[in-house]
């Protein structure tokens, strides 16, 4: 046993969850598929006096494809998400981030919403949410409210989550199709968090120009960050992989908070941050091109 | 703190505790099951020695809480011995291809590639080592593993 002890909670409604969060307020910690909390818990890196485990919440797993948006509940585990076909046709862009979390063992309790909810910088899912448009869903004892995820990460393991407030669900817009996307991220052992990573979603109009875009790149700053400055250059032009070099050096001019550590310094990751755009852009142009 | 009753069933056998939630499942299966074959390397999910199978899928018996297993079937490296005793298909190939060396991290290994195989019959060797990636191995090395791994998916009765 190596966490601090804790006082167990397992509700099963919802209302009944967030009721409990408030009466508890900052000694509570919500548990999802804990492959974040437990590790920070074990090391002593945080302490709770009370966990209030998800498991038996009702109305929380679970997948649908409905008037053009996935929605995904906050306790379906990465590995469903590995295993669905809903996910792999309509928001292909999460089906390739998913493998690139952890290992396999990781997956089979990992979270979608407890990704998303823990809000590691470097982590592949709210870099998905940012680039994909995403809203999440959330249930206070106030009610309910979506929260768009440009809004949703606030800082390093933060987010615009209440205290007594529980990510319910994540919902993804559907791109239209000729439509490209992909994900790239270098990562010093394969299953570690990435140095650095960019997520890139392309969408052709009828003329097959460009005519939606969307860049992130992850592990650049507290929370991920959209290329807006490259996107909106982008906009109108033909799709081709030639000016990928250009595109990836203005996603990351503007970044002034990179973080330096003993794998790499802030200069080294935006170069690989820049590696990455280009590498994501190539691929995302490619498959849109022949969507 | 208050302790909290479970049920699960292990390897087949209905278990009942009553346990304080801070005791992980890895600690649970080798104190109050007397199942050390799961073992604790680094305790925080880095080494993938005390995998084992929590209804069906493999995951790190250290980042879960025993607690969060009440009600779960839960399969550990003892498990997995044929009816009539012996060795399974993955041990046999383990052996056959000194897959082990000290030993230590082969039961998180052999549990973690049972599951593997269970969900992918007949992997590339690229998806072999990326199945690999999550169990640390400090003496073989891993190419006696990654053979073992192709050996127990060609014979094709893994699982």
């Amino acid at each position: 046993m190596k966490p601090a002890a804790f006082e167990y909670h397992a509700p099963v409604d919802p209302e009944e969850t967030v009721a409990l969060l408030a009466r508890l307020g900052d000694e509570a910690k919500v548990l999802a598929g804990g492959q974040s909390l437990v590790p920070m818990l074990a090391l002593r890196l945080a302490a709770f006096g009370h966990l209030v485990d998800l498991r038996r919440v009702k109305g929380l797993p679970g997948i649908e494809h409905r008037g053009g948006v996935v929605r995904i509940g906050a306790t379906t585990t990465q590995a469903a998400v590995e295993r669905s076909d809903v996910v792999r046709d309509a928001a292909p862009l999460l089906a390739r981030a998913t493998p690139l979390i952890g290992h396999f063992q990781i997956r089979s309790r990992g979270t979608v919403g407890g990704s998303l909810a823990h809000a590691d910088a470097a982590a592949e899912y709210p870099a998905v949410a940012l680039t994909l448009d995403a809203r999440l869903e959330t249930l206070s004892p106030r009610g309910r409210r979506t929260v768009p995820a440009d809004r949703f990460f606030t800082g390093t393991w933060s987010t615009d989550l209440a205290e007594d407030e529980l990510l319910t669900a994540v919902a993804l817009p559907v791109w239209h199709r000729p439509r490209g996307f992909a994900v790239a991220e270098f990562a010093r052992r394969s299953g570690d968090f990435a140095l650095a990573g960019a997520t890139v979603a392309v969408g052709l109009g009828p003329d097959r120009r460009i005519d939606r875009c969307a860049i992130a790149v992850f592990g650049l700053g507290p929370v991920p960050c959209r290329a807006r400055a490259a996107e909106r250059e982008l906009i109108g032009r033909e799709p081709t992989t030639e000016a990928a070099g250009d595109i990836a050096d203005l996603a990351v001019s503007g970044l002034d908070s990179v973080p330096a550590d003993l794998h790499g310094s802030a200069g080294y990751r935006k170069r690989v941050g820049a590696a990455m755009v280009a590498r994501a852009w190539r691929h995302a142009v490619r498959e849109a091109v022949h969507d | 703190m208050t302790d909290v009753d479970i049920r699960l069933r292990v390897n087949g056998v209905p278990r009942r505790a009553t346990v304080p939630p801070r005791l992980t499942l890895a600690d649970f299966l080798r104190t109050d099951c007397g199942l050390t074959g799961t073992h604790l390397g680094c305790e925080h999910g880095v080494c993938g020695a005390c995998t084992v199978l929590l209804d069906g899928e493999a995951v790190r018996a250290c980042l879960v809480f025993a607690v969060q297993a009440d009600g779960a079937e839960v399969t550990t490296v003892e498990g997995l011995t044929p009816p009539g005793g012996g060795l399974s298909a993955v041990q046999t190939a383990f052996r056959d291809h000194h897959a082990l060396q000290c030993g230590f991290c082969t039961p998180g290994l052999v549990v973690s590639v049972t599951a593997f195989l269970a969900e992918h019959p007949r992997p590339t060797d690229e998806e072999i080592r990326e199945a690999l990636s999550g169990n640390l191995c400090r003496c073989t090395g891993y190419q006696g593993i990654v053979d073992a791994v192709r050996a127990a998916a060609e014979r094709g009765d893994a699982v």
